[in-house]
């Protein structure tokens, strides 16, 4: 039976925690970046890069019962271009290679990758001339979820983890010359 | 219209004499061996003869026997005559200096994609195929993955410890 409105218990609902910051009568002042970070990290727009088992875990970190979308991902962008998370989900093989790092270079700063699975993070059970070894051969990488294949719950943790990093990460994360030189090390513009 | 394996071994045996070089059979399934040079002949023949009518080419494979001198690369046939359901193999053996056969893309068409495969990753030449280039493999490669001499491991890591795998 759901409860009338006014019996709901307002600490049952989780809101994103507020930033520090100055709070008054009908106001509340903070920095932009945390207020965008907030917004941000709440809100991330995945792109599941799904090549093999590790994508069926996926689908059901997508499904009802652990729910991705409890954390602001409800929306899975098939366009690289209005994504802002790359989740590479499986055995990358060298054929596939370059077309993942056509993927991470259309998307639109700001972006994160995040590597689901040994595959994906280094090559796994497949150390074969024809899998890629590791998809940070060819893409930077945020957050590594160790697994063969990860429990839900663990790719749940690493969307959180690179929430925490969208959340703390400076705006101007592009402009730093380590993030340029991580992506000249690449090669990517 | 039944076919069996002592019709199928005296056809060949009459029309193509001493190109078909040993029968043997494997599990009940009939195996062919035959001499390279031939080897179109033949198979135009199993395909268009109203008898054998293999119409259908269900896979072409590779198999390198270093050991074996001058009859390294092995090519594999598995034809399937769907009317009377019954299968038979044909191999013919290639030395590794010049693994040249003549395809048989215009007698099956489906052997297109079956012979660029077995060139990716065996090398074996097939003379007269339309657009014999790499399959599954990326185009730069420049090995034959399948063949013993080459490495199956992927040869750029270098943090993989020899102890820890026995070597
Ligand atoms: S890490 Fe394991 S489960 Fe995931 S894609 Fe590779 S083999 Fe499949």
């Amino acid at each position: 039976m759901e409860k009338p409105e006014s019996q709901v218990d307002k600490r049952e609902i989780k809101l994103a925690k507020m930033p520090p910051g100055m709070e008054g009568q009908g106001f509340f002042a903070t920095t932009l970046d945390s207020v965008i970070g907030l917004a941000r990290s709440n809100s991330m727009w995945p792109l599941p890069f799904a090549t093999s088992c590790c994508g069926i875990e996926f689908m059901a970190t997508m499904g009802a019962n652990y729910d991705l979308a409890r954390f602001g991902s409800e929306r899975m962008s098939f366009s690289p271009r209005q994504a802002d998370l790359l989740m590479v989900m499986g055995t990358i093989a060298k054929k596939m290679a370059p077309i993942l790092r056509q993927v991470y270079e259309q998307m639109a700063e700001p972006k994160w990758v995040i590597a689901v699975g040994a595959c994906a993070t280094s090559g796994g059970i497949f150390d074969s001339y024809s899998v890629l070894q590791g998809i940070d051969r060819i893409i930077p990488v945020d957050v590594y979820v160790p697994g063969c294949a990860p429990r839900p719950e663990q790719i749940l943790d690493g969307v959180m983890r690179i929430q925490d990093l969208v959340k703390n990460e400076s705006l101007r994360r592009r402009n730093q010359p380590e993030y340029k030189q991580l992506l000249a090390s690449y090669g990517i513009e | 219209m039944a076919l069996n394996n002592d019709t199928v071994i005296s056809r060949l045996n009459e029309t193509f004499g001493g190109k078909i070089l040993s029968t043997e059979l494997s599990a009940d399934f009939l195996n062919v061996e035959v001499a390279a040079d031939a080897l179109k002949e033949i198979a135009k023949f199993l395909r268009n003869d109203p008898e054998m009518s293999f119409i259908y080419l269900t896979d072409i494979c590779g198999v390198h026997m270093p050991e074996q001198k001058d009859r390294e690369l092995g090519v594999v046939y598995h034809l399937h005559n769907l009317v009377a359901n019954y299968r038979l193999r044909v191999k013919t053996w290639l030395p590794v200096t010049n693994p040249e056969v003549d395809s048989v893309t215009d007698i099956w068409t489906g052997a297109n994609w079956m012979e660029r495969e077995t060139y990716d990753f065996f090398g074996v030449i097939f003379t007269g195929h339309p657009n014999l280039k790499r399959i599954l493999n990326v185009d730069h490669m420049e090995m034959f993955p399948l063949r013993k001499e080459f490495p199956l491991e992927d040869s750029s890591r270098e943090d993989k410890d020899d102890r820890f795998f026995g070597r």
